[in-house]
């Protein structure tokens, strides 16, 4: 750590601007780390809390749909994975553009830990969709708008975890691992619009759609609980990583530090 | 016996919760080692934690 408490190996200096000097207030790890200790457990709490609530709500007490049968449940935790892979896709590159321009540290650190979640969220819901698409289409896959938007978005999130890895230089690899995030972003509306650009065999939007939503409030409530308690543990799981990210550079900057007194002490009884 | 639907959506609902209990423990198990080498490492996180109103992780 930095006497000024930033982070080591990073630009903090950079930072210019009000703006930019409110948001660096949160690059202190000890603050990061007091502020963040204190959100988890209300994070995880209200999670299991709306998921306990929304999963037996959405597998036991919704009905069946009429088309769909009990397939229709399988939507209640594939239409949230969909949601989170879209909407953490655009956090991740807001993270980025702060990253960029204020090369404030701790949006590297969070965008790196975000990465590995969002692929994994976004393998689910490729996943949950194929196994919904057998019984329903008849097919695990077609090479339809819609899932290929998809399967490009998660091979973006999956490029972006690797290439900020990819580098000896940290800061070089989320420097490369922003600019990814940022172009990839343009893939965010082709998902979205793709059922209405092109004529896909994946049904059109039907909630986040202008006018109301083409759902029966049977169905819709129970959506709207998952999704909330699947953002609810997305965001204590990215929360989560960012603080074991933020003390392992702690860890190893002490390391270091020892390790430079060490040789110094060394140093200076040869000297002797 | 499980209809084909049924078993359909127990292997959605398997993986989307086994999903995110993996990445649950995952991260569970880095902050709580890495809070440990934390501790071994910087006195002044050990002193922290013996004040439980100053500590923050």
């Amino acid at each position: 750590m930095t006497p000024g408490g930033s982070l080591p190996g990073t630009a903090s200096a950079v930072v210019r601007g009000r703006g930019g000097a409110r948001l660096h207030r949160f690059a202190n790890p000890g603050r990061f780390l007091r502020l963040s200790g204190r959100v988890l457990p209300w994070l995880v709490g209200a999670a299991l809390l709306t998921l306990g609530i929304g999963l037996p709500w959405a597998l036991f007490f919704s009905p069946p749909d009429w088309q769909q049968g009990e397939t229709v449940r399988i939507l209640y935790v594939h239409v949230p994975m969909a949601w989170l892979a879209m909407g953490g896709f655009a956090g991740l590159a807001i993270g980025s553009a702060v990253a960029l321009v204020w090369r404030h540290p701790l949006a590297d650190i969070a965008c790196r830990e975000l990465s590995p979640v969002g692929a994994a969220v976004t393998a689910l819901c490729l996943a949950t969709g194929s196994i919904w698409g057998r019984p329903m289409w008849g097919t695990w896959w077609v090479w339809d708008a819609r899932l290929t938007s998809v399967l490009v978005l998660f091979f973006l999130w999956l490029g972006h975890a690797t290439l900020v890895r990819a580098f000896e230089d940290g800061e070089r690899g989320a420097r490369m691992g922003a600019i990814l995030a940022l172009a990839g972003a343009v893939n965010l509306p082709v998902v979205k619009f793709s059922v209405d650009w092109w004529n896909t065999l994946h049904q059109p939007a039907s909630v986040i759609r202008l006018g109301a939503p083409a759902m029966h409030a049977d169905i819709l409530y129970p959506l709207l609980v998952c999704a909330a308690g699947f953002t609810l543990a997305f965001v204590a799981l990215a929360l989560a990583r960012t603080r074991a990210a933020v003390m392992e550079r702690r860890v190893r900057a002490l390391q270091t530090a020892a390790a430079w007194r060490a040789e110094t002490a060394a140093g200076a009884a040869a000297a002797a | 016996m499980m209809s084909v639907h049924w078993m359909h959506v127990t292997a959605a609902y398997v993986l989307v919760v086994g999903g995110f209990l993996a990445l649950a423990i995952g991260a569970a198990l880095r902050q709580r080692s890495a809070r440990r080498r934390l501790i071994a490492l910087d006195p002044r996180v050990a002193a922290r934690r013996r004040r439980p109103e100053a500590d923050g992780g």
